[in-house]
């Protein structure tokens, strides 16, 4: 094979890693703020390509009567339609499905006192149930997909000889934007330390004045919207359906354990290194089994060093494994 | 004999019997198909509970479980040995020595030779003690929940494995599985003029099921397991093995799992991948959740009417969603259950009104 092919695979593996990378750290904060492993991180991407998709589409809204004749005024149009340009779309869809993270932890999760871990974990589980059934409901069993950034299908662009589409340099791109933007966040911002410091130690941050119910609000709205960001940047190369969310958590999952749970570089590396194992293994295996494999690493990994491959030895001597 | 420790059973039976002659007397005999199968699925529910209720771990992987002994019966019975007898196959060969086939003229007048649903039973079990002490002697070293993520995955490799081979007939499912026959001239399957015998069949496997449970949790095993519930720390303190009792009750589980599965398949005569997705596992926890866990009784009672009801469909389309949001209320108003739930308002009314009273008798 030549060498083309291989920056071909290792470009399809690059963009698939790093969407398991923001899965991962979107798994990572809400589990430092809450030892709660969201079952339903995965819908959440595939709630924000829907959404963006609706939007770029257009919704058609019926108008009461009554209503009509004065859009009619306005608008030249009997009926209202709302259509917004791709990038805003897409910022719309980020924010709605954070507020839905956020709601789903002040309705569903905040209010419980003496929660036990597998109550809290079924409950995620539940709602991402429900979660992929509303979806069903309302966009149908189709295979949907937001236009490309720039381009289209067949645009594409030439990097020592491997043809590559302009949308995989959006992806990795705004990935790598989306980890250094949170690194400063949390390191630099009073927020972003207030939250780290609820991850650290959640009795420790109420002493010193944390309002630590409203930090893991916010950390549902952060893991949720940035699981809504990776569904719109990369729903133009796989498409989105009612049903990707599991497997893709799945997957956020392992990558999150593979860099020790709580490390986010831990986590970028990790997401890429499955992402190009995965692009790489269709020359071993079929494809229809390429999503085992994310699981067989995760079995194995569990069972050789649970703490991960980056995570550090003092750090994860303090948490539960 | 303690009449006291066996008085459940005994209700069991006349609950059983009382239900089939009251639905023969009014006509709706077609009711007992469907309860036959809630039965079968009555098994794994059991195992289920013990694993969730007892000692406090999570499966998501348990339809993956079903299907293993499903599949390992659908495709071992139904898997023409007869050319490999003709090649002189050593392993074909040692099976029909070992009196562990059957020849017989299908409906095609063609001979072929299949291996006894029995010797496809021991297979079914072996495959899942193995495949569920791989899964569980690493996993559950670990504390916190990684158990349930593991399972879901492992769920998720066996869902894909069945729909992408073909010996597993891919989206069809495997089909025309022969009927499991006992002694006596009975047999598991579901064909009209057998149906009430087989309802009893079920309801008998189910109560030896639930007797060799009950036996269980009595045991000095099912104390561990009851002590894990209350926190590994502790349990640990009484000099009891947390590790050990955890993977006892999950490889358990699963067998049942596995059990459940090869019965229905024989009974219905088929498996699709359907009874292999995700969601029918996630359809058991919310089962199992709704029952109260450790309470097996009620995890039972909830088995066989919210699947009764789902089987003849009133749920329509929104079965899933159904289960979905049956779980999401169970576990934020009642993680007791419903029969907690009842007798924990019950209970706290009842104290409010003496409360009320003594102090008005106070005044």
């Amino acid at each position: 094979m030549e060498f083309s092919y291989y920056l071909q695979y290792l470009f399809s593996g690059l963009t698939n890693g790093s969407i398991y990378a923001i899965l991962a750290i979107g798994f990572i904060i809400i589990y430092n703020s809450t030892g709660i492993i969201n079952f339903a991180q995965g819908e959440f991407v595939m709630l924000g390509g829907m959404i963006a998709i609706t939007l770029t589409n257009g919704i058609n809204i019926n108008l009461p009567d009554f209503l009509k004749d004065t859009v009619f005024f306005f608008l030249n149009s009997s009926h209202l339609q709302i259509k917004l340009p791709l990038f805003f779309s897409v910022i719309l869809s980020v924010l709605i499905t954070g507020f839905i993270g956020s709601f789903i932890y002040i309705f569903l999760l905040r209010w419980i006192k003496k929660a036990t871990v597998l109550r809290m974990i079924i409950i995620t589980i539940g709602v991402s149930i429900v979660i992929k059934e509303i979806a069903l409901l309302l966009w149908g069993e189709k295979v949907k997909a937001l236009p490309y950034f720039v381009g289209n299908e067949v645009t594409s662009i030439q990097i020592f000889g491997a043809f590559i589409s302009p949308q995989v340099l959006w992806v990795i791109g705004i990935s790598v934007l989306i980890v250094i933007i949170l690194n400063l966040y949390f390191h630099l911002t009073l927020q972003g330390k207030a939250m780290s410091a609820c991850s650290a130690n959640l009795t420790g941050a109420n002493l010193v004045g944390i309002n630590s119910k409203k930090m893991i609000t916010r950390s549902f709205f952060i893991s949720a919207a940035l699981g809504a960001l990776a569904g719109c940047i990369t729903s133009p190369i796989t498409q989105t359906q009612y049903n990707i969310g599991s497997p893709l958590a799945i997957k956020g999952f392992t990558v999150a354990i593979l860099g020790g749970l709580g490390n986010t570089t831990g986590a970028v590396y990790a997401g890429l290194i499955l992402g190009i194992i995965e692009s790489f293994s269709i020359n071993f295996i079929p494809v229809v089994y390429r999503d085992v494999i994310a699981i067989f690493i995760l079995l194995v990994i569990l069972v050789i060093k649970p703490s991960g491959l980056f995570g550090k030895k003092n750090v994860s001597a303090l948490k539960e494994f | 004999m303690n009449l006291k420790k066996h008085l459940p059973y005994l209700y069991f039976v006349a609950v059983v019997v009382f239900s089939q002659m009251l639905l023969s007397l009014v006509g709706m005999e077609y009711f007992l198909t469907q309860i036959t199968v809630t039965f079968y699925y009555g098994i794994l529910i059991m195992g289920l509970a013990v694993l969730m209720g007892y000692a406090g771990q999570i499966s998501l992987g348990h339809s993956g479980f079903f299907a293993i002994g499903g599949y390992t019966a659908a495709l071992l019975t139904t898997y023409n040995l007869l050319p490999l007898i003709e090649k002189k196959s050593s392993l074909a060969l040692l099976l029909t020595n070992l009196g562990m086939t059957v020849t017989q003229t299908n409906v095609y007048g063609k001979t072929v030779c299949y291996l006894q649903p029995l010797a496809a039973f021991a297979i079914a079990i072996l495959l899942t003690l193995a495949i569920s002490l791989l899964i569980a002697i690493p996993v559950l070293r670990l504390k916190g929940h990684y158990l349930a993520m593991a399972t879901l995955g492992f769920g998720i490799i066996i869902e894909k494995i069945v729909t992408g081979t073909k010996a597993l007939g891919e989206a069809d499912g495997l089909a025309e599985v022969p009927a499991f026959k006992l002694f006596a001239g009975l047999e598991i399957s579901a064909k009209a003029d057998i149906k009430v015998s087989n309802y009893y069949i079920a309801a008998g496997i189910l109560l030896i099921g639930l007797i060799l449970i009950f036996n269980l949790i009595r045991s000095r095993t099912g104390r561990a397991l009851r002590s894990l519930h209350g926190g590994d720390d502790s349990a640990g303190a009484m000099g009891i093995n947390p590790y050990r009792y955890k993977v006892i009750a999950f490889v358990l589980s699963a067998v049942l799992a596995s059990i459940s599965g090869f019965f229905l398949t024989h009974y219905n005569g088929g498996i699709g991948p359907s009874e292999a997705s995700i969601m029918k596992s996630i359809r058991y926890v919310a089962i199992v959740a709704v029952g109260g866990m450790a309470n097996i009784w009620g995890t039972l009672t909830m088995c066989v009417i919210l699947n009764f009801l789902s089987l003849r469909g009133y749920f329509g389309s929104y079965d899933d969603a159904v289960f979905g949001t049956i779980l999401i209320l169970i576990m934020l108003f009642a993680p007791n259950g419903i029969a907690g739930l009842g007798g924990g308002l019950f209970r706290e009314k009842i104290k409010y009104f003496i409360n009320k009273f003594k102090k008005q008798d106070s005044k």
